[in-house]
């Protein structure tokens, strides 16, 4: 309960800040904390805006399902597979530590305009976490587990069903939570380059048109959506460690 | 060098060996991608005839200023909010959500606040890089046994002593993923940000060939850019590998 207290206290100075940003420059640079949340519940009622949003969900679904079930499998392999994990370790290092925004372009000239590239985009920025942290949970399992599955004689593919991925799953669970963060980024990103729909494009086409209300009202969309998202996610990691 | 090394150089020796093939036999067009020979061919001109010269270095040293003020703030924030076990459980939500906010879109408000300068790209890079730090420093406080602070006061040390001896190696592996993650977040945020928005730098060159339909020094540029960061990262891991090996002793 007292949790719930600090969260609530730490968001109120949030919005203080806020609120004297906008003092301070301005409601052409920031708009105040009312008159967005107000003109966020104002897009609902536009349809234009449902179809932005069902842009962007749908865009964001494929590539979360990309860099998910991707970075699992590349993930647990290079962890099983230690010699290939050396290998392999500093490039998904290096590819997630990369502005990936300069391989745009490669990006759009490969998949051209629309959902494709987005999705592309978006998957690119969270496979790297997702393997990464698959990688080192594999990596750390006990080796008494690995024993005993030798023992059985399991198949590969029964070794990593039944004792690979139990085993690794709550670190698993934290990779897959930053990977869904990124993939978000990167998602919008593609959106606000090359696109004319989604949420992305609402927000730089309002820089353009120096709209600062709606971009600022999906922006807190946005951070609405990726904060109760993230708590869930959370949630969910905390109840893996403990049944560990 | 190691076996794993030789082969990682190996592999990527063989996918540019492969793109040049494929891209000089016409398998993948010219429109999409050019020969990694034509990107290091028109690298080294743009490099000789001193063009760009002044955007890329002023893209590095942006991205230098914007990680040491991150590191630096970061390291004493985290020290801050680790002292206050109640601060820090209400900010653990907004670090965990802080990175999935685009932070590209507030830099009309840097502009606003910080006039059109270089220091809105500064201000975004750091925005990006000062949370990686903070939330590492915490981890690697998090992480320091026990033991070794009852042994620090077992001898009697300062607290600056204790600090600076004792903490400070014992947090030392977080505190190296936080720095290494500053780098790669204050590289993002200011290429991103100039590929965006800004009227100069590396990612504004790399937006405007973009624009240009100047493959060939898009390709270069681009080339510059993950040969950059790829060269820091390894060297980071490596120098990383040789601290924890003289930790534990091996």
């Amino acid at each position: 309960m007292s949790k719930a207290l600090d969260v609530a206290m730490l968001i109120a100075v949030l919005i203080g800040l806020w609120q004297a940003l906008n003092w301070y420059a301005g409601d052409v640079a920031i708009s105040s904390p009312y008159d967005t949340t107000l003109h966020l519940i104002a897009q609902f009622e536009r349809p234009r805006f449902w179809l932005h949003l069902a842009e962007s969900i749908k865009a964001f679904g494929y590539a979360l399902a990309i860099a998910w079930i991707g970075g699992i499998g590349l993930g647990v392999w290079l962890g099983a597979h230690r010699f290939a994990g050396e290998v392999a370790e500093p490039i998904v290092v290096a590819l997630y530590s990369l502005p990936k925004v300069t391989l745009y372009p490669l990006v759009l000239l490969i998949f051209g305009l629309g959902i494709s590239s987005k999705v592309a985009f978006g998957a690119i920025h969270g496979i790297a976490p997702v393997a990464l942290f698959a990688m080192n949970s594999v990596r750390n399992i006990r080796p008494v587990y690995i024993k005993v599955g030798r023992t059985l004689r399991l198949t590969p593919l029964d070794a990593a069903r039944r004792v690979l991925i139990p085993a690794a799953l709550p670190e698993i669970a934290t990779g897959l939570r930053l990977g869904f963060s990124l993939t978000l980024l990167g998602t919008l990103l593609g959106e606000m380059f090359a696109s004319q729909r989604g949420l992305g494009f609402m927000i730089v086409n309002a820089i353009g048109l120096a709209d600062t209300k709606t971009m600022m009202a999906v922006t807190l969309l946005l951070f609405i959506f990726a904060g109760t998202a993230n708590a869930i996610l959370l949630a969910g990691e905390r109840a893996l460690h403990r049944r560990v | 060098m190691t076996r794993a090394g030789a082969w990682r150089l190996g592999l990527l020796a063989g996918f540019a060996l492969a793109l040049e093939l494929a891209t000089r036999t016409g398998a993948i067009s010219h429109t999409i991608l050019i020969p990694p020979s034509a990107m290091l061919a028109r690298l080294a001109g743009i490099v000789a005839e001193g063009q760009l010269v002044d955007d890329i270095a002023f893209t590095l040293l942006s991205v230098l200023t914007a990680f040491a003020l991150a590191v630096s703030t970061g390291f004493l924030a985290g020290i801050g909010i680790h002292a206050l076990p109640r601060l820090r459980r209400a900010l653990d939500p907004f670090f965990a959500t802080y990175y999935a906010v685009p932070f590209f879109v507030f830099y009309p408000v840097m502009i606003a606040i910080f006039g059109l300068s270089k220091l809105p790209v500064i201000a975004i890079a750091y925005l990006f890089a000062v949370v990686a730090m903070i939330v590492n420093t915490l981890n690697g406080l998090d992480r320091i046994p026990r033991v070794l602070a009852k042994v620090a006061r077992v001898h009697r040390l300062s607290w600056a002593d204790a600090a600076w001896n004792v903490k400070l190696p014992a947090a030392a592996p977080n505190l190296f993923t936080g720095i290494k993650l500053a780098i790669a977040y204050a590289f993002i945020g200011t290429i991103a940000s100039e590929f965006i928005m800004a009227t100069s730098g590396l990612g504004y060159s790399i937006a405007y060939a973009y624009n240009n339909f100047d493959n060939r020094t898009m390709y270069a540029l681009m080339l510059f850019v993950v040969a950059l960061v790829g060269a820091i990262n390894l060297g980071l891991y490596e120098w990383e590998k040789r601290l924890m090996k003289r930790r534990t002793g091996r």
